[in-house]
């Protein structure tokens, strides 16, 4: 029985069955593979997307279940037109090895968009989940103070 | 500098193999010109194996693999600077598994000399035995070397390149190449004609080549200053392709799992996991089984349902047993001797107080951001592989030979990696997928490691113990007796990628102990081989990863019992025997504001290691709060010698220092039954946006030769930190992780 969903505006169908999580729905059926694997249990955030707007880990929502518009990475801004906070992130040279940073920046994007002027602490709180093994953190809390002042601004 | 005489008349692990490999081979084949890879586009040219222009654009080829460190970046500048174009203005790709790419400052690392002290001759020799990467196919990435390797050769390859176009230029319009110049991808000729690099390509690659002179650093234009990283855009908006991420046409996906116990497999039965839906094969590939379906996740169900009878360990089943045939390691003779200055023999002498101490670090795995994956395509006289990998020949090789193909019918991509820290310098990986397209010819497949598979299938950092002795004396050391015990990394991959049995002291086990630059009177290194068959391999910064935070932590101890402030007491020993090293400690004592004292509730420790080149210094901060112990704020001096790209630098300089960071607090790999006991990261923790210190890197250029940037951060956060939390509590810990010890904030 196919599903069918809305990924960046696009209704999308497939075939695959109701258990299959979205991450793995997005990579191997839709050849969407900004959005990347790292632990599959919800551990490091690699995965993380948008559902009606704020951050999920896409390895833990069944195909079935999903309950809204899911926006990945590449939905967010392309490399000819970037957003606000991924051009913060190529102005502070954020990533290294860069499998992460696809997570860290939809998920700093669901912070600024509930809270537009984040603190450390908020930053500190809404981050934690999300790991990096290169250490690039300290970059991407000054991306994000940059992006919110750009946005605010 | 005192014993490299006596140190020089040994043998040398790989040193001595290659001194004799080098008369074997005779000198016309290591000096032979290795055949340049790429092939000269239509109405272009490839000038050598780094610059290739045609009527399209300028294409620069990357020796080394881009893992993070941003080496693609600095590489692509270093050609740049001499060729005159902008990195924005060219593509930079990575380049094809070929002797032309391979890596002459690896083995380097190999010569005999603690390396601060590396004089002119040192320094020659190890030029001399750097060409035996060529013959040994060292391709790799690793050992920081990728700056040290690639600082001239890059720059000649622009510099020819560009003359050969202004030759061209010359010929075309009639004017005295003296006169003419370079700028932005152009030849500009006195009356402002301009002609573009891509039109005069094809009758550039018609010059001769010369050897040109090199521009002087007063005249650079990149070196030296942040260049935008050529792959930030693309990962910035999920559009950089990772090993993971290519889709071949008709990709199939593919779960891996492997014995545990790292031994072969006796049966296994696929009946349950061939009626999922989806699923689509099962195959064995020796001591593992790989699920093929449409899906990776439906893949990993499946593999999980396989039912298998695997093999036995062929190491002691128990942590604590592995760590007993470590200790045993001490009861053997030593592997090597690397330092042995006045009597250490004597022990404490006459009048000086002893101190003692034991240290214990556990095994650690890399746990790298992306899972292992290759993906392969055999189609019965060739396979294809896409592989992020450390090392493009010694991977092509080992996949070549598994499917039974020479290796010019292999051809092999390297996507980017998502994370390599040693792990993807080894290629099991890519071995096993290779072996499962052998059995799908013409399929294109992808087999991906789930995370529990990555991290009980590694190669792990060995678990390692110290032993220190020593004595202080109206305030300084008189005697350090150092000894370590762990398994070899050295011997196990040489064994692995060359089927090398290395024998003969060997250098790396104990770098940033015997090489630590503290001038003290009696001054003893050994190093034991550990009879142990854990697999294990070069995790970021190797052995200096353990050895650091032996040195460093008893340097602490040695001060406190000689009532000597612990910065104050490292400087006075190094001072005089390595110059640079001291100013990196100076350095962080004025950033960090050091008193020698601090408030209640806070804690203060300092680290130093010079390794892979460099010599880092660093102060960390520990406080205490509410939810446990916070480590504050982490000061960082390093010496580059030459500082490519200070903002890559100051990323691996912090980077490296939260790996080292993360291993010091949480992380271990322990085993029960012969498996590991840690399957994913809520078992194998790391530092995280809210545990993470804030950071201050400075840089310095004070020695003569270039120093790596990759590693050196890793190994003085563990002492540094160990040190602090001394400071803050009273409580020396000798044992890492420090969690064991210590409440942390979480």
């Amino acid at each position: 029985m196919a599903t069918r969903l809305t990924v960046n505006g696009k209704t999308l169908e497939t075939d695959l069955p109701e258990d299959v999580p979205l991450l793995w729905v997005l990579r191997d059926e839709f050849n969407m593979t900004g959005t990347k694997f790292g632990c599959g249990v919800s551990a490091c955030g690699a995965c993380t997307v948008h559902i009606d707007g704020e951050a999920q880990r896409s390895c833990q929502v069944r195909l079935g279940d999903i309950w809204g518009e899911v926006t990945t990475i590449e939905g967010l801004g392309t490399p000819d037109n970037m957003a606000v906070l991924q051009q913060a992130w190529v102005d502070h040279q954020v990533a290294q090895c860069g499998w992460c940073q696809s997570g860290q920046i939809m998920q700093a994007a669901s912070l600024l968009q509930q809270n537009p002027q984040p603190t450390d602490q908020d930053i500190d709180d809404a981050m934690q989940g999300n790991l990096c093994r290169c250490g690039t953190y300290p970059r991407i809390r000054a991306a994000i103070h940059d992006a919110a002042s750009k946005i605010g601004g | 500098m005192a014993n490299f005489k006596k140190i020089a008349r040994r043998t040398f692990l790989i040193g001595s193999a290659a001194i004799v490999g080098g008369a074997a081979f005779g000198a016309w084949y290591v000096s032979r010109p290795a055949e340049n890879p790429l092939k000269a586009p239509q109405g272009g040219a490839a000038f050598n194996p780094f610059v290739m222009i045609d009527q399209n654009g300028i294409t620069l080829i990357a020796k080394h693999v881009e893992m993070g460190q941003g080496s693609r970046t600095t590489l692509a500048a270093l050609i740049a600077e001499e060729l005159d174009v902008r990195l924005e203005d060219v593509k930079v790709l990575q380049g094809q598994p070929a002797q032309a790419y391979y890596n002459s400052a690896l083995l380097g690392e190999v010569l005999p000399g603690k390396g601060y002290d590396r004089g002119d001759f040192a320094h020659a020799l190890g030029e001399t035995l750097g060409v035996l990467g060529k013959v040994l196919n060292m391709q790799v990435t690793g050992g920081s070397s990728a700056m040290k390797d690639g600082f001239t050769e890059m720059r000649l390859a622009g510099a020819s390149a560009r003359e050969a176009l202004k030759d061209a230029a010359s010929a075309r319009l009639g004017v005295t190449k003296a006169d003419l110049k370079t700028e932005n991808g152009q030849v500009i000729a006195p009356d402002g004609t301009a002609l573009a690099y891509t039109e005069l390509a094809a009758e550039a690659g018609q010059m001769d080549l010369s050897e040109p002179e090199l521009r002087p650093a007063s005249e650079w234009k990149y070196i030296g200053k942040n260049m935008p990283r050529v792959d930030m855009a693309a990962k910035a908006t999920g559009t950089a392709e990772y090993g993971m991420d290519v889709r071949p046409e008709g990709l199939k996906f593919a779960a891996l799992r492997a014995n545990p116990r790292r031994s072969g497999m006796t049966s296994f039965d696929a009946a349950a996991a061939l009626t999922m839906p989806g699923v689509e094969g099962v195959y064995g590939l020796g001591d593992a089984i790989a699920v093929v379906a449409n899906n990776t996740w439906i893949a990993m169900q499946a593999a999980e349902a396989v039912e298998i009878t695997w093999g036995a360990a062929n190491y002691p089943n128990e942590t604590d047993q592995i760590f007993a045939r470590i200790e045993q390691g001490f009861d053997t003779e030593p592997n090597s001797t690397m330092r042995d200055d006045g009597d250490a023999e004597a022990g404490a002498p006459e009048g000086s107080t002893p101190v003692e101490a034991s240290y214990k670090v556990p095994y650690l795995a890399h746990a790298a951001m992306e899972p292992l994956n290759t993906t392969a395509l055999y189609t019965g006289d060739h396979l294809e592989i896409w592989s992020g990998n450390q090392g493009p020949m010694l991977h092509r090789q080992h996949a070549a030979t598994e499917v039974g193909l020479a290796e010019e019918n292999v051809t092999l991509h390297t996507p980017y990696l998502g994370g390599g820290f040693g792990r993807r310098g080894e290629f099991d990986y890519t071995v096993y997928a290779a072996r499962l397209a052998k059995l799908m010819p013409d399929t294109p497949v992808m087999l991906t490691w789930s995370r529990e598979e990555d991290m009980r299938h590694d190669f792990y950092r060995p678990g390692a113990l110290a032993r220190m002795k020593g004595a202080v004396q109206d305030g300084r050391a008189v005697l350090l007796d150092g000894q370590v015990s762990a398994q070899s990394t050295t011997v196990q991959i040489m064994k692995r990628w060359m089927d090398f049995e290395a024998g003969g002291p060997d250098k790396g086990h104990v770098d940033a102990l015997f090489n630590a630059p503290y001038a003290i009177e009696n001054h003893r290194v050994r190093g034991y081989h550990a009879d142990v068959d854990v697999p294990v391999g070069a995790w970021r910064s190797v052995a200096a990863s353990f050895n650091a935070f032996f040195q460093d932590s008893f340097m602490d101890e040695m001060a406190i019992a000689a009532g000597v402030d612990p910065l104050e007491f490292r400087l006075q020993h190094m001072r005089e025997e390595f110059p640079e090293g001291a100013a990196c400690l100076e350095k962080v004592r004025e950033m960090s504001g050091w008193t020698g004292t601090t408030p209640e509730g806070v804690g203060r420790g300092v680290g130093f290691a010079y390794s892979f080149g460099t010599p880092v210094a660093q102060v960390v901060e520990v406080v205490q709060q509410d939810s446990g112990i916070h480590v504050k704020k982490v000061w960082i001096a390093c010496d580059m010698g030459t500082a490519l790209d200070p903002s890559i630098i100051e990323a691996q300089m912090f980077g490296g220092m939260v790996y080292g960071l993360s291993a010091a607090i949480y992380e271990e790999i322990t085993f029960s039954g012969g498996e590991v006991e840690q399957f994913n990261f809520p078992d194998f923790d790391a530092t995280r946006m809210h545990t993470m210190p804030e950071v201050e890197v400075a840089i310095l250029e004070g020695q003569k030769h270039l120093g790596g940037a990759g590693e050196p951060g890793t190994p003085p956060i563990a002492p540094a930190l160990a040190n602090a939390l001394y400071d803050l509590t009273g409580t020396r810990a000798r044992e890492l992780p420090l969690n064991k010890v210590f409440d942390f904030k979480y």
